[in-house]
């Protein structure tokens, strides 16, 4: 059976891919950011996944308001990037997957959950900042992504709860898989932040690092927030978390951080990244 | 009766209600992904606006460029962002616009609240 072999949270904002795109790394704005990366590479290069689920959410570039769906599951073999409006290089086609996308969307209806299933879309710095800054380069056209789109943009949106359980039904799904596969799953986006109205600029460090350590221990309290609750805390983007627990659905038994690190202000951000594997 | 969310000051949810309301100015915004929208709008502004059925009030913002008006009027945050970007803002001027602060301003409020920047 196919197998989840880690899972990894990451930031996607824009700003991320501007910086590397203009060699800013280790100017004193981005050091302590990027400085934590090179472990999660590291482990990626060890580990050699065939696919990468990643949880993202759309920005408005292939899904507006006129049809949005609350979740989204990519089966396409291939991805394109595309212009976004303010200024970020496109990056080169992703890999896409067909064999195990199919036997999720299978295994999601049968089990109650009814993503909308996409056979063409194109995916923005949501999934692709996260390809860019695992894989320096761009140098991931190895890896075979699914994507899994979640709505935080217009409410209603799903609950965390929701989403939580989402990720649980796609990990079921991979270990029913038969095949050899390793799957690493992303959860991207967050953590606390706000863009919009006058309360832009809010973030709550301590509420981030108590997400990641619960994410580890004890992601069910976290499946306890509402989204409003999250917009309260974390200001309106901290609903982003919603993409972290479906990442962290994904894995089914017990789990063990290998690697962390935090730095806010990145952007507008707190900004988490995490490696979790089982065991 | 709808769904209310919760009172939060300076926070405007992106419900159904708002969703209805700005939709024509989300869409001349989700326009700006394209160089020929954006190359469309400098070109006329306010025409750009009424072919997308722009309110006067969001037509008023629009020409304005006042980013909270455009939140009240029914703008997303995703789509008023390539709004920005068409104007050359990022999202600390954005921040700063929306909270009476210069950019300079914005930024040392986000570090204020910063964690885990030892070189920076």
């Amino acid at each position: 059976m196919a197998k989840v072999i880690g899972g990894i949270t990451t930031s996607h904002i824009p700003a991320i891919g501007i910086a590397m795109d203009r060699g800013l790394e280790d100017t004193p704005y981005w050091k302590d950011f990027f400085a934590g990366y090179p472990p999660v590479r590291e482990w990626l290069n060890e580990q050699q996944p065939d696919i990468a689920i990643v949880f993202y959410n759309d920005h408005g570039l292939e899904m507006f308001l006129d049809k949005k769906p609350t979740f989204a599951l990519g089966c396409a073999p291939q991805y394109e990037n595309a212009d976004e409006g303010w200024g970020i290089a496109t990056i080169p086609p992703v890999t896409g997957e067909t064999e195990l996308s199919w036997h999720i969307a299978n295994e999601l209806i049968e089990h109650d959950f009814d993503p909308t299933i996409c056979q063409d879309i194109k995916v923005d710095h949501g999934l692709t900042v996260p390809l860019s800054v695992m894989y320096p380069g761009h140098n991931y056209q190895h890896l075979k992504v699914i994507p899994v789109c979640i709505n935080c943009e217009r409410y209603p949106m799903p609950k965390p709860s929701r989403c939580f359980a989402l990720g649980q039904a796609i990990g079921k799904a991979v270990e029913s898989f038969a095949g050899d596969q390793k799957v690493v799953v992303f959860g991207t986006g967050g953590l606390s932040h706000q863009l919009d109205g006058e309360r832009a600029g809010i973030i709550n460090s301590d509420f981030d690092i108590e997400c990641m350590d619960k994410l580890v221990s004890d992601p069910e309290a976290l499946t306890r927030y509402s989204n409003d609750d999250l917009v309260e805390i974390a200001g309106a983007q901290g609903v982003e978390l919603n993409m972290w627990l479906a990442m962290r659905g994904c894995m089914l038994g017990d789990v063990k951080e290998v690697h962390r690190n935090y730095v806010a202000p990145i952007s507008n951000t707190g900004a988490g990244l995490q490696l979790l594997i089982n065991g | 009766m709808m769904t209310t969310h919760r009172e939060i000051p300076g926070t405007i949810f992106f419900d159904g209600p708002m969703a209805t309301k700005g939709y024509g100015l989300n869409k001349m915004c989700y326009s700006f992904n394209s160089t020929e929208g954006r190359d469309a709008f400098k070109a006329d502004e306010a025409a750009y606006c009424d072919k997308f059925g722009l309110t006067e009030a969001q037509k008023e913002a629009i020409l304005g460029r006042d980013i909270l008006a455009l939140q009240r009027e029914g703008g997303s945050i995703y789509y008023l962002a390539k709004f920005a970007g068409l104007l050359g803002l990022n999202m600390q001027d954005i921040g700063g616009l929306q909270t009476g602060r210069t950019t300079e301003e914005f930024q040392a409020y986000l570090e204020s609240q910063g964690r885990g920047k030892n070189n920076g």
